[in-house]
């Protein structure tokens, strides 16, 4: 792998000083920060390319459509999809979610059933539950165990021929646990059920390859990769998109238009309606590239390095209780210090420049699970260092100490 | 007036310690002040004429901010506490050192306190 040093170089924002100390950036579960290359991008779009794309004649419109349909190609390549018809730009992971969702509402009637798992972000519930209002189908949830696993025999009960769409995430934001999918996708085809996989924390860590996985949606944003906000990636089985219905209508989702009817724009513009993220499209797909240069083997491998060493640390200070203890999770610490509010210690860390998440990150029934009122979540990403982790530690045991 | 934001913190921290708390029973969620990360109970009664104030928080910071404001304006009038200034807040620099979402928080805070004066206010003066 390169070295971390000159990785660190690439991204400016890791030179910030937060209250006088260096930035300690923990909350890359959250969003991942930014590498030159991508901000370049971004600048470069609007100096030298800005232009809609897919409408015009002229020379900047056909090469900003041309690099944008290029960031596609590279998301086919990556996620291993049959066809770029199968990857829709999105703003988002939940905006992809809502579509996919929203795209059910005809097809679903009262009675049918939709499983989700007790491990999800509220974007992979909330979708599902307006659905669940508008059609009268029921959801049903995989529990989880004590480690923060999903218990995949409690699963199976719950698969009926009534099942028609089962929603998980492929890794746990909460928790970082790495969920079977491989396993609840089988299962639900073996009953008709078509599956929606939230990638979002997936795929800054690890290589994903819908095909083999058979999925028939799998979400993720780019700017947990490096990449800009505003940028997601809906990738679904070529011949359910084309049956699926649009979710927004405008212009380029269209084929003819007239006051009588209207007939859709094939794949993928049927989903993509009015002028995208032509900008933070681009610069995705450079933030790609910037990612596969790193290498995701080595990256999976060196996050992995981070996470045993601050695990083993952290198990040191006196009171720290750990949620999610999968063997099988990413780069993610969920964890109390025995009766401080995580908030609290969130606020005095804050103040020394290290910055974690703190809450329930978007996932009540996880919190209710452990009945607690949130965690402190620290998540890593592959241009953290160990002496980060060591200062961690440091703040931790110093707020420790003013909150007893 | 503080160092350092250690030392203010450390100030909070001990006006938390000290907190005028509210009963148990009061502890409802219609007496829970939205918009916190943390849960913040707030409740209020009528003295002679002026206004008591009692809160708990299950966090310890945010239970000094709410114990510094009901300190300021327990035993005041509930017309005065309608009419107050809250340049005090900017001045001690309490909120430079809240999130946004924290100060958020704060303004709901003030938020629920001045509820509860005009309240009282109309009970009093009809």
């Amino acid at each position: 792998m390169k070295n971390i040093d000159s990785i660190r170089k690439d991204f400016p924002i890791l030179d910030a000083k937060i209250n006088g100390h260096n930035l300690i950036y923990l909350d890359n579960a959250a969003t991942s920060q930014t590498p030159n290359c991508v901000i370049d991008s971004i600048s470069d779009y609007y100096k030298n390319l800005n232009s809609n794309i897919h409408r015009g004649v002229h020379f900047l419109s056909q090469k900003a459509t041309e690099k944008y349909e290029n960031a596609r190609e590279k998301f086919k390549e990556h996620l291993n999809a049959s066809s770029t018809k199968e990857i829709i730009f999105t703003s988002g992971t939940t905006h992809s979610i809502n579509l996919v969702a929203n795209g059910f509402t005809n097809s679903l009637k009262s009675g049918d059933e939709i499983i989700v798992s007790q491990l999800e972000h509220h974007s992979n519930i909330v979708p599902w539950q307006m659905l669940c209002e508008k059609t009268g189908a029921v959801m049903k949830v995989i529990p989880m165990n004590n480690l923060g696993e999903l218990n995949i025999n409690a699963y199976e009960a719950l698969l009926t021929n009534k099942t028609k769409v089962v929603f998980v995430n492929h890794v746990s934001n909460a928790l970082g646990t790495v969920n079977p999918i491989e396993q609840i996708i089988e299962k639900a085809h073996q009953y008709g059920a078509k599956v929606l996989i939230d990638g979002a924390q997936a795929v800054p860590h690890f290589h994903v390859d819908v095909k083999k996985l058979d999925v028939d949606f799998y979400v993720c944003s780019a700017h947990k990769l490096c990449g800009p906000t505003g940028v997601g990636i809906l990738y679904g089985k070529q011949e359910i998109l084309e049956e699926l219905p649009p979710y927004q209508g405008g212009g380029e989702m269209i084929d003819e238009v007239t006051f009588e009817k209207t007939t859709y724009a094939d794949l993928p513009n049927k989903f993509e309606p009015g002028t995208p993220n032509i900008a933070g499209v681009i610069a995705s797909g450079v933030a790609l590239d910037y990612i596969n240069n790193i290498g995701l083997d080595n990256i999976k491998k060196y996050e992995d390095e981070l996470l045993v060493y601050a695990t083993e640390k952290l198990k040191e200070i006196e009171g720290v209780k750990i949620y999610g203890e999968s063997k099988n999770k990413t780069s993610v610490i969920s964890f109390n210090i025995g009766k401080i509010h995580p908030y609290d210690i969130g606020s005095v860390i804050d103040n020394l420049g290290v910055a974690v998440r703190t809450g329930h990150h978007c996932a009540q029934p996880i919190m209710d699970y452990f009945k607690i009122p949130g965690t402190i979540r620290v998540s890593f990403c592959f241009y953290n260092n160990f002496e980060e982790i060591d200062i961690l530690m440091h703040s931790l045991k110093k707020a420790v100490q003013m909150l007893s | 007036m503080f160092d350092s934001w250690m030392d203010k913190y450390e100030y909070l921290i001990d006006l938390g310690k000290n907190i005028p708390k509210i009963n148990n029973e009061n502890k409802t969620d219609d007496n829970i002040i939205k918009g916190c990360q943390s849960k913040v109970w707030l409740h209020a009664t009528e003295d002679s004429g002026k206004v008591i104030f009692f809160a708990d928080s299950d966090a310890i910071i945010t239970k000094g901010i709410i114990s510094l404001l009901i300190r300021t304006f327990s035993g005041q009038k509930p017309k005065d506490i309608i009419e107050s200034d809250l340049d005090f807040i900017d001045e001690i620099g309490l909120r430079q050192h809240l999130s946004p979402n924290r100060a958020n928080g704060l303004n709901n805070m003030i938020k629920k306190i001045k509820f509860y004066a005009i309240g009282f206010n109309k009970k009093i003066n009809g």
